[in-house]
């Protein structure tokens, strides 16, 4: 294999006296999806937080489109979609001017930005809710939308914590266009629903209590 | 790494944005410092005011409504993603840091258009001081603007923000307070404005805003991370 797009050893993340996560260890490549699962309190939106350059790991190695986390952070943003509990969308701004604003954080400007927050509307079924405020919208509306802000700068490393929480049956259905394995795209997926997940995993992790491995 | 004008411009838009959709802040620190002067001109039982006295009820009066609009500048980063969001992308910390302040500065201006000219229906017999006023005004605005987002992003993590934030910015501005009191009390002096000591409280004014610029621009990079 090629350098992997992540690469994890003797990962331990603790929060005082708590350990969220203890000797995770795996490798991804280019274009493969990891699913992980496990029980409430796994650690499992930890793992997705370290590799997001969201949280500072404790401990152990890990290496994220070739920056090693922590002190190369800066070289993995804007290289990974975060799609998380949170949609990351100001209420007070609707779904247009929020992806206009995530556009312009990641550098995206003028015509080419436009046209691309429109595809990625269409393509979730949001184009003529896209002027409401994001306050006014429903959880899966919010949920669509958040699809399109993790997306929206091309990223090549998707991080995905339960993405389809909050989608309807055709919200799902939009979202793999941009978000599943088809996309071709190097997924970590954190999922509850295997029956869903599995077929697509190249790989799959489950952390148990405390954020040890269970079966690798 | 993302432009840092195009950065700068994105937060410094939204901010404003959603400021004028929902008047959270402004209306709040306006009704705050009006109702203040009602108080101060019921409570002294004076209908004039000039020098130090002048000064100190203005400046504290300021400074008590802008901790209205510091308490909340960060909110929405925290509630809704936002220090998440621009974590996840490339940018220059220090251009957040700069569009944060300056969306503080906006408001403290758009605060003191509207309740200076109320100060001084209120307790002034002549606007000549408003004038050589607007500088003072500017060069404190700039060390509030530039304290309080270094204060407000650090305590808005706490559950106790409400009370972090004038618990630490209070003991931090107040030689920002001296320098402002004393540079407008000269004048605010009765028989129209002087300007003794003006040039000197100035630049106390001016290198207090250099170093808590230069202050912010070096830590917060770190205040952002987890």
């Amino acid at each position: 294999m090629s350098q992997p797009v992540v690469a994890v050893a003797g990962l331990r993340r603790d929060f005082g006296e708590r350990t969220a996560l203890d000797g995770v260890g795996f490798e991804l490549g280019a274009g493969e999806s990891l699913v992980v699962l496990g029980p409430n309190g796994a650690g499992k939106t930890t793992l997705l937080r370290i590799l997001a350059t969201l949280l500072r790991p404790g401990s152990g190695e890990v290496r994220v489109l070739g920056a090693h986390l922590p002190g190369e952070a800066w070289k993995a943003r804007g290289r990974i979609g975060f799609l998380g509990h949170e949609a990351l969308l100001y209420r007070d701004l609707n779904g247009r001017e929020n992806l206009r604003f995530h556009a312009d954080l990641h550098g995206l400007r003028g015509e080419a930005a436009e046209a691309r927050i429109t595809e990625l509307l269409t393509a979730v079924g949001m184009e003529r809710r896209a002027g409401q405020r994001v306050a006014e919208l429903s959880a899966g509306m919010r949920q669509r939308l958040a699809v399109c802000r993790c997306v929206l700068h091309d990223p090549e490393l998707l991080l995905l914590d339960e993405p389809d929480s909050n989608l309807d049956a055709e919200g799902r259905e939009l979202a793999r266009e941009l978000i599943g394995p088809g996309a071709g795209r190097t997924r970590v997926l954190v999922t509850h629903d295997p029956d869903r997940a599995l077929p697509d995993a190249d790989q799959v992790l489950r952390l148990g209590a405390g954020g040890k491995v269970a079966v690798a | 790494m993302t432009s840092s004008r195009l950065v700068y411009m994105a937060i410094l838009g939204k901010d404003l944005r959603a400021e004028l959709r929902t008047l959270q802040s402004l209306p709040a620190m306006t009704l705050f410092a009006i109702t203040t002067f009602v108080i101060f001109r019921f409570g002294l039982d004076r209908t004039s005011l000039s020098g130090s006295l002048a000064a100190g009820v203005l400046w504290a009066t300021l400074l008590f409504a802008a901790i209205l609009g510091i308490n909340r500048l960060f909110v929405a980063e925290r509630e809704e993603g936002g220090f998440d969001a621009i974590r996840l992308a490339p940018v220059d910390r220090t251009t957040v840091f700069a569009a944060k302040a300056s969306a503080l500065l906006v408001y403290l201006v758009a605060l003191e258009l509207v309740v200076v000219p109320v100060f001084a229906v209120f307790f002034l017999d002549s606007a000549a001081a408003l004038l050589p006023l607007t500088l003072v005004l500017l060069l404190a605005d700039l060390g509030l603007a530039a304290t309080g987002t270094l204060i407000s992003s650090m305590a808005v993590n706490s559950s106790a923000r409400d009370l972090l934030t004038p618990l630490v910015l209070l003991p931090l501005v107040v030689p920002l307070m001296i320098a402002a009191s004393g540079a407008s009390e000269p004048l605010l002096a009765l028989g129209g404005p002087g300007y003794h000591r003006f040039g000197t409280w100035l630049a106390v004014l001016g290198l207090y805003d250099l170093i808590f610029l230069l202050v912010g621009y070096a830590v917060f990079d770190f205040l952002l991370e987890d």
